[in-house]
């Protein structure tokens, strides 16, 4: 929708730019969204021109303009497994269609902060780290699953800018597994789980959409079923889950218990073959009505 | 050149904030369509240099420089692009609004996401169709055919609009160019009930490019509904177009009209309202306590029906099983793709001219001729094609303050509804609570059936009463039962108004008769047909339901005993077995519905022979997807020999005809068809007595008469005044029709998910006129019904205010989301209808929702009661039994 208020767009914007009454602008999708009342000047950083993803042996680095598309489409570190294994069921993960995601960036669905933002999932999962950059050019960094604050909430400072989000390569060689609930076929997660047993044998859940913010649980190595499920009350208080049209609190909560024991087994059995998020194929959607 | 549009260099810049949307609608790309304007619907998708996007969400300046396509730009010169004539051929549109977007997205898949509509097409919503046309469209389906001369009624007849909507090229409300047109833009009441002590105008005034700020002070005293009926005494007079007590949050407070939406927007966050907050009332049961806050008058109840045949307490104490329940229904939306709104001006004889998104052209004028205290001949209203209605514009809910600005500033003046305001400031259906108790003898004989009904009008009456009794009327006058009784109430709340919805109060009410009846047939152990077959009214029966109804209405054909039997057939072929972990049930449910509204639904028809030899139909009732305007040309060429490209309807304009009640409680057919019918009688009676009376016989393009052949043409240069047939229903008397719906489906007992695996629908609906068009309206109803049994409910939190207002909290269906639906046409012949038809448009959607709680409960054994039925509440209800199955 048209923003009324805005009277000047800076493209394209960088740090120190900053001031009262004007908002980072990634694609648009979220911005033009929802009326801006206090909105006055828009800093565009989609034309920075920053390449959207790049590969160094420690990792991946992306760009927060990095279009969905972009990342769903990248094949480019196939050494990246866990990576690959949860990228596109992410990017699938969206309500917002494949036309949505040829504008909307990375950098703009964290910093959104909803609950069912899913390249906060992804990025959570894989340990992303933000890198910050401060109006008065300092710099800093900031793991994603402690950027995200609450409910369209985040850690970023006023004038704050989100660079890039490093994912480190320790986190991608593993691999990955992720489940989606959702009152709707293809519809708004309410659930949004990823798991990560890495090659030391330690698993890590991170659990988003259900919650309010991210919450990620550690287990040094594969735990059973009864310790999993210990572990989720104890580390996500029942007032931590989010009650709104896509589903209920308990709803979530049970779905959340069902989709890291589904993950937890799917990480049990193994590697599975190939590269599943490039097939097509929603392994992670749960109980997607296959054979209809 | 700063924007290349559909291969047009456009100079002009973007402004900073805009977005690409509204750049393309500016620069006359009306094919741009706004649905939502928030990146859900996809109406408005575009390619950007060959990518597709969602032009409401794209920032216009990031196109500086590009190519962008619109539909209008995708067709090479009169070849039409492949998918626009395959959306063509399969009639994948309705009232086509969603069509451009539509067709845009579709031109942009791969061949891999071709094969995945659910996922590729997520982005793109159809209120109208249900999706299946939509489907078929892709997969280059023709479902269209070619009629032969006086052979229209019967054939699978393209919409007249076809080639226009596909094109983008078909005008909507909004898709003129006015010149020196201003903007209006309401601010509405943060609170559900307050008395407005003051407004300061005065920094509103000051915002460069504000022209007038109206308040209640500038509005008439005169009160009026918002619903529009024939007879206005229906609906109780309480609404002001401005008014100094508000009782709903969202109701408008003041108006802000200057040159752009934006001045206009921030004037109204410049009105200072000083506003005595009053208590409040949200629950229409509380709000029939004694000490309830009172919104008009003495009493919340602006309605209410109490009336018993024979003794339910007799009927109840004789029967061997007896079930009682307490059935909800939410608020939900129209959620028509094209909002709300209108556009405003003086013609060149200073009249008052209303283009407006509206059902009721007709009734619209008149009751800004009273309001405003101009006759009518100095009003006019009209539509264009309209983008979906669903009984939503069946009210005026913009255009008395449009008329407003207009009369005081003199200038033209648009107001268009945003998406949120369509949650907030339109209508919804009315949120019903029933409780009804039946009882049933071992043979299956109902004994009685008691109701107790509240319907929650909201903070206005419009259409509350009428809701009520109609709800109560057909959905217990289809059963043969000696004893009945209803109590009714319609109850003001303080919250958003509840107003006319596709059903009109019957589907709520045959939520809980439909539901109670299944479990009456579970306990005596009877197949649920079986227990309809035994109780339903056959021909011949009287309609009979508690309460003071028209007795106009009758069964003048009878296909309930067909549809029912299509339903046993369906219920009776084997079914797949449930995958593993699954849990599978069926259910069906039935409806009745008049064919047409109690007390006089009138239209008024021409039919004129053009001096080029060819046809004009005019006739008032308004096209919004609905097809009558396809069906008026199929009965006029069958009626006047001809083919119907050689007719032209011209409607919903009351500079057309006398008068039309209008395009609701579906009558597009049985009166506006009838009216057309008999405006074309009386022209091929006309034409044939000017070539000299029988024995001539008129022929496609003229008529002939003992071996001469007149041509049209040249009877029209002979005449001395234009000859033409005027035709004329007046809605009485009525039939009825009948629908049955069928599901299976599974239901997943760990995470309350539900599949629907088999939708079947029989149709009673007499002699149906277009069998692909009608297949259409059954699809389309069974979708919408399908959105509010499976999802949809618009909240109000604890202070009034709606909490859904957009289409990602509340969620319509999607293509993943509309099975498809198998419909079967009862074979009949209505004695009323014309040329044997009935009405089909509202009643596909009554059964819909009792046939899913009926399929729930046989899978899972748990009796849901309150809608809509999503994965959370079919979990938490699996919870409270031991263990889920039968």
């Amino acid at each position: 929708m048209d923003l009324h208020t805005v009277t000047d767009v800076v493209s394209p914007a960088g740090p120190g730019q900053w001031r009262p009454g004007d908002a980072w602008l990634g694609g648009g999708t979220a911005l033009f969204a929802e009326p801006r009342p206090r909105v006055r000047r828009l800093l565009d950083l989609a034309a920075a021109g920053w390449p959207p993803i790049t590969v160094r042996e420690d990792g991946l680095e992306i760009a927060a303009t990095c279009t969905v598309a972009e990342l769903f489409a990248f094949t480019g570190a196939p050494q990246f497994e866990a990576f690959h294994q949860i990228a596109r069921g992410c990017c699938r993960a969206f309500l917002a269609s494949f036309k949505i995601w040829n504008v909307a960036t990375v950098g703009g669905n964290i910093c959104s902060a909803l609950p069912a933002g899913p390249m906060i999932a992804l990025t959570a999962a894989l340990e992303g780290t933000c890198l910050i950059l401060g109006n008065d050019g300092a710099q800093r960094r900031l793991p994603v699953a402690a950027l995200v604050t609450g409910d369209g909430r985040t850690a970023l400072a006023p004038g704050e800018l989100l660079r890039s989000v490093h994912l480190p390569a320790w986190a991608l060689t593993g691999f990955a597994a992720y489940r989606q609930g959702s009152l709707h076929a293809h519809g708004r997660s309410a659930t949004l789980l990823a798991g990560r047993l890495d090659t030391d044998g330690s698993l890590t859940l991170t659990v988003t959409a259900a919650t309010f913010r991210p919450y990620q649980l550690r287990f040094p190595t594969l735990p059973t079923a009864e310790v999993l499920q210990v572990a989720l009350t104890n580390a996500i208080p029942d007032g931590g889950y989010v009650s709104d049209p896509h589903g209920s609190a308990a709803w979530r909560r049970h779905l959340t218990r069902r989709h890291a024991e589904q993950i937890r087994r799917e990480l049990a059995a193994g590697p599975p073959d190939g590269v599943p998020g490039a097939a097509g194929r929603d392994a992670g959607e749960d109980e997607a009505p296959a054979w209809r | 050149m700063a924007v290349t549009v559909d291969g047009v260099a456009h100079p002009e810049e973007p402004r900073p904030g805009q977005c690409l949307r509204t750049y393309l609608r500016e620069r006359g790309a009306y094919g741009v369509k706004k649905g939502c304007d928030t990146g859900d619907c996809g109406a408005c998708t575009v390619h950007v240099d060959g990518t597709p996007v969602h032009s409401c969400v794209y920032p216009a300046f990031r196109a500086r420089g590009a190519h962008v396509t619109t539909v209008a730009g995708l067709a090479r010169g009169d070849e039409l692009h492949p998918v626009q004539q395959r959306f063509l051929d399969a009639q994948g549109f309705q009232c086509g609004f969603c069509t451009p977007g539509m067709i845009m997205t579709v031109a942009a898949l791969s061949e891999r996401q071709r094969s995945d509509l659910p996922r590729s097409l997520k982005g793109n919503l159809c209120r109208c169709t249900g999706y299946r046309a939509v489907a078929d469209a892709v997969a280059g389906v023709r479902t269209t055919g070619d009629p032969a001369p006086g052979a229209a009624v019967g054939a699978d007849l393209p919409a007249p609009a076809g080639p226009r909507v596909v094109t983008g090229t078909a005008r909507y409300t909004f898709d003129v160019d006015v010149p020196g047109l201003l903007h209006l833009k309401v601010l509405r009441s943060p609170h559900a009930h307050a008395r407005i002590r003051g407004i300061d105008t005065a920094a509103a005034l000051a915002v460069p490019g504000v022209r007038g700020v109206f308040t209640h002070r500038d509005a008439p005293a005169r009160r009026f509904s918002t619903a529009q009926h024939e007879h206005a005494a229906e609906d109780p007079a309480d609404t002001r177009v401005l008014d100094d007590v508000v009782r709903f949050a969202g109701q408008r407070v003041a108006a802000v009209v200057a040159d752009t939406e934006a001045a206009a927007e921030e004037g109204c966050r410049l009105l200072l309202v000083d506003y005595q907050v009053l208590p409040h009332v949200l629950d229409p049961e509380r709000a029939m306590a004694d000490d309830a806050p009172r919104l008009h008058g003495d009493s919340n109840v602006v309605g209410s029906l109490h009336d018993e045949h024979g003794s339910a307490e007799a009927g109840l104490a004789a029967a061997d099983v007896v079930y009682q329940a307490t059935f909800r229904t939410p608020r939900v939306q129209h959620a028509s793709l094209e909002t709300h709104g209108a556009i405003g001006w003086r013609d060149d004889d200073g009249r008052l001219v209303i283009r407006s998104s509206t059902q009721t052209p007709f009734l619209t004028r008149r009751a800004l001729s009273a309001l405003f205290d101009l006759s009518a001949d100095r009003v006019r209203v009209l539509s264009g094609r309209v983008g979906g209605g669903f009984g939503g514009k069946q009210e005026m809910l913009v255009e008395d303050l449009v008329a407003l600005a207009v009369l005081r500033l003199g200038r033209p003046v648009k107001w268009e509804y945003t998406r949120a305001e369509q949650f907030t400031g339109a209508t919804t259906r009315h949120a019903f609570a029933v409780t009804m108790s039946a009882g049933a003898r071992r043979d299956g004989t109902l004994t009685a059936m008691r109701l107790r009904v509240v319907a929650d009008t909201g903070a206005y009456g419009n259409h509350g009463p009428s809701v009520m009794h109609h709800g109560c009327h057909e959905s217990l006058a289809v059963y043969r039962c000696p004893n009945k009784q209803v109590d009714a109430y319609a109850v003001y709340t303080n919250t958003v108004p509840a107003g006319a919805f596709r059903g009109y109060g019957l589907g709520q009410v045959s939520f809980a008769v439909e539901s109670v009846l299944d479990e009456l047939a579970r306990r005596l152990g009877m197949d649920p047909v079986t227990f309809r077959e035994r109780n339903v009214v056959r021909s011949g029966d009287p309609l009979q339901a508690p309460g003071a109804h028209d007795d106009d209405l009758t069964i003048a054909s009878y296909g309930l005993d067909q549809c029912l039997s299509a339903i046993r057939a369906a219920a009776n072929e084997p079914a797949e077995p449930a995958p593993a972990g699954w849990l599978t049930g069926d259910g069906m449910a039935i409806a009745m519905i008049a064919a047409g509204p109690p007390g006089g639904h009138f239209a008024d028809a021409t039919a004129t022979l053009l001096a080029d030899g060819r046809y004009e139909i005019a006739v008032g009732t308004a096209e919004f997807g609905n097809g009558s305007t396809t069906v008026h040309a199929q009965i006029a060429a069958d009626t006047l020999g001809t083919t119907p490209d050689r007719i032209t309807v011209r409607h919903a304009d009351t500079d057309l005809i006398g008068h039309d009640t209008g395009a609701f409680g579906s009558t597009g057919v049985v009166v506006a068809g009838r009216a057309v019918l008999h405006a074309a009688r009386a022209l091929r009676d006309r034409l044939l007595a000017a070539a000299g009376g029988e024995p001539a016989v008129l022929g496609v393009d003229a008529v002939h008469r003992a071996g001469v052949r007149l041509t049209l043409k040249d009877l029209a240069a002979r005449a001395a005044a234009p000859l033409r047939g005027i035709g004329h229903w007046s809605g009485s008397p009525r039939s009825v029709a009948f629908n049955a719906q069928w599901f299976r489906v599974a239901v997943h007992p760990d995470t309350g998910r539900l599949v629907v695996l088999r939708s079947v629908h029989s149709a009673d609906a007499g002699v149906v006129l277009n069998p692909a068009q009608c297949r259409g309206q059954v699809e389309g109803g069974v979708a919408q019904a399908l959105g509010s049994a499976l999802s949809e409910h618009l909240d109000i939190d604890a202070s009034g205010q709606v909490t859904t207002t957009g289409f990602r909290q509340y969620r319509i269906p999607a293509f993943a989301d509309v099975p498809r639906t198998e419909v079967h046409f009862a074979r009949t012949t209505d004695t009323i209808g014309p040329l044997g038809a009935k009405s089909m448009s509202e009643s596909p959607y009554n059964p819909v929702a009792p046939a899913i709680a009926n399929a729930i409960r046989d899978a899972v054994g748990v009796r849901l009661t309150e809608l809509p039925f999503t994965a959370d509440r079919i979990w938490a209800a699996l919870r409270t039994v031991p263990s889920p199955g039968r």
